[in-house]
């Protein structure tokens, strides 16, 4: 450990949470229990191991990781909230533990209320509150709405009043934040990027949890990605960037067991699809064409099947894709025995991230799936720069003088 | 920032909210803080002061009545607050860290603030039944401080079991019940034989209870002091209570440590 100010410091941590065979909650239960002489009555299941992370001040820090990975209660146990079972979390400095938005909200109090509530969580009292209030409300946008009571609001509203409370009233040396940017419209997220802006600036200590790597890799200096409590990566951001995209690869190709099929893969098989290929599999600029290629044995004669293909980003949102009966293409025969392949290309105007590949062949009529198979193949898209939309298309920009 | 400050902080800004969630959307408001102990009195003093002919052997069996009636409600409503606060709460201990005891601390202020008020209404009736002031009055500080505490302790056992065992509270509701007629409060310690009598005084209700009335109404009650003949046979349910408190005090720290994970 270097002399720099380390602000976070985890050390050799391991949480388990105990899971009970019967949760006793009951007297009966208790006694029971006491007579079932000593047997342990409790499995443990191990949520981190093995954890070892410095955060220095000023740090913008990511933790990513998929849901379950323990990314979470990683940042729970450096709020405090849960206890370590074995190991030591040291901080030094005054910490926010910012884990939701609008901790305390209660929609029968009013706004006002609410902010006076929420602003005791973060431990301001009310004096230091009445201060800052205008601010708040102005920045919330919600001056003529304070009075009303808080299920009253939309939940936009609601979001927004949480939001200024937590700009204005959260000044800590050190803050957690985690996931913020999954709830809420575009307008918000923007804020929310102007606020993680200002805070960089500001150089100020965030933990940041998310699961989305754009969002890691355009704030953060370091990070961490866990995967099965288990820190699999720690480092400079690109570095942890390209495990988490080649975790999803290698998720892929794994996929080749009887289970993870069974799951992601359906159809009756007179069409199998035996090979899908992307190329390239990792796109550096945009307008590169982007190649798929399906190959699909023929197990039984079918006329005119559809072809499909859908494009998703890491959060499952479908991106883009077609298929052959949107067209009006008819595909013709397809005799027993034969292997046919169907290619697509397309420009890619899709910006940087991890995308993954569903493939399809049934029917003409939709009513039976010869062969479904979700994430069959993934490709991913790194650029230099980032920017905030999901697709570019190509743009022609005149500027007249 | 200390975490004394923050957590008083806290603590009173759950009190302000409780008090103002209490009442919300009823048409009187605050004032049934004062007006249920009134008809809860008023139905009282009907049965068994005028109906069924209790007597006390004090003169003014009504006070001496309301009185108990009173610190009753506040023993019953404290430690029933007190049972649920921390499962009511788990919302909050699953999203941020802030010391837990404060969720308990302020059920029972909430329960003293209508405990206040009461005694507002009681001073009222103590007033027209014709009070005695003088510096005996003073004992009722430490007395009401013996009760705080008392509810204090049994919350921070209670809301901490009731985490982990969750009939606790049926169980409480089945001792509160039984509390009830341990503590003289429809009854008169004198209708019961001497060993008896002793017995019941080292149940610190009945002793706070007592006192009060000694202090409050008249000096004819009987206390822990004339049923054992000695006053310092007080110290024991003090101690009690006093013990108490630490004993739950710690077993509420060592299980607070688990309570996100277990609510």
């Amino acid at each position: 450990m270097s002399a720099e100010n380390t602000v976070i410091s985890i050390k050799k941590l391991r949480k388990e949470f105990k899971l009970p065979h019967q949760k006793i909650s009951s007297v009966k239960g208790l006694f029971t229990n006491i007579f079932a002489l000593g047997g342990n009555q409790y499995e443990s299941q191990v949520a981190l191991r093995d954890i070892n992370i410095d955060i220095k001040e000023g740090e913008f820090f990511g933790i990513v990781g998929r849901n379950g990975s323990g990314k979470s209660t990683l940042l729970k146990i450096i709020a405090g909230i849960y206890n370590p079972t074995k190991g030591s979390v040291k901080i030094n400095g005054r910490l926010v533990p910012f884990i939701e938005l609008g901790v305390g909200f209660n929609p029968e109090l009013t706004g006002r209320e609410n902010v006076y509530l929420n602003g005791a969580m973060l431990g301001f009292a009310r004096t230091e509150i009445k201060s800052k209030y205008d601010k708040i409300v102005e920045f919330a946008e919600l001056e003529r709405f304070m009075d009303q009571k808080l299920k009253n609001y939309s939940s936009g509203m609601q979001v927004r009043l949480a939001f200024a409370c937590a700009t204005i009233l959260a000044e800590s040396d050190i803050l957690l934040i985690d996931e913020v940017l999954a709830v809420g419209d575009a307008d918000f997220q923007r804020k929310c990027f102007n606020y993680f802006k200002k805070l960089k600036k500001e150089k100020k200590t965030i933990v940041f949890v998310s699961h989305d790597m754009n969002a890691v890799r355009e704030y953060c200096d370091r990070a961490v990605l866990i995967e099965d409590s288990r820190i699999i990566k720690q480092g400079k951001v690109a570095e942890v960037a390209s495990a988490y995209t080649k975790m999803f690869m290698k998720e892929n190709e794994n996929s080749s067991t009887e289970d993870k099929i069974r799951k992601k893969r359906w159809g009756n098989n007179d069409l199998k699809i035996e090979k899908v290929l992307v190329t390239p599999s990792s796109v550096k600029q945009r307008d590169k064409k982007i190649k798929i290629e399906a190959s699909f044995k023929v197990n039984k004669t079918t006329r005119n099947p559809v072809f499909g293909f859908v494009v998703k980003n890491a959060a499952g949102t479908n991106m883009l894709g077609t298929n052959t009966k949107l067209w009006g293409i008819d595909t013709g025969a397809f005799e027993e025995g034969k292997t046919k392949t169907v290619t697509w290309t397309f420009d890619n105007m899709l910006n940087d991230g991890d995308y993954t590949i569903d493939v399809a062949a049934h029917d003409s009529e939709s009513a039976q799936e010869y062969d479904w198979w979700e994430d069959a193949v993934g490709f991913s898209v790194f650029r230099e720069i980032h920017a905030d939309y999901v697709v570019e298309p190509t743009f022609t920009t005149d500027i007249r003088h | 920032m200390s975490k004394y400050r923050y957590a008083s902080i806290l603590l009173k800004e759950l009190v302000i909210t409780d008090f103002k969630l209490r009442y919300q959307n009823s048409f009187l408001g605050y004032l049934w803080s004062v007006l249920k102990p009134l008809f809860l009195f008023a139905i009282l003093y009907i049965v068994f002061i005028k109906f069924l002919r209790v007597d006390f052997g004090v003169k003014n069996s009504g006070n001496y009545l309301l009185l108990a009636t009173v610190i009753w409600g506040f023993f019953a409503e404290g430690t029933g607050l007190c049972i649920g606060s921390i499962v009511g709460k788990g919302d909050l201990l699953r999203k941020i860290s802030f010391p837990r005891y404060v969720v308990v601390l302020s059920s029972v202020a909430s329960a003293a603030i209508n405990l206040f008020l009461n005694m507002l209404v009681v001073s009222v009736f103590l007033v027209v039944g014709g009070i005695d002031f003088d510096l005996r009055i003073l004992w009722i500080i430490p007395l009401f401080i013996e009760l705080l505490v008392l509810v204090l302790g049994l919350g921070f056992v209670l809301s901490a079991a009731f985490v982990k065992l969750r009939d606790i509270s049926y169980l409480w509701d089945v001792v509160l019940q039984a509390l009830f007629y341990l503590t003289p409060i429809l009854y008169s310690v004198s209708i019961l034989p001497a060993y008896a009598q002793k017995i019941l005084m080292m149940n610190p209700l009945a002793q706070i209870m007592q006192d009060l009335r000694y202090v409050l109404v008249s000096t004819e009650s009987p206390t822990i002091g004339t049923v054992y003949g000695n006053d310092l046979y007080r110290l024991i349910p003090i101690a009690g209570v006093v013990i108490l408190l630490v004993v739950a005090a710690l077993y509420f720290r060592a299980s607070s440590k688990n309570f996100a994970e277990e609510v």
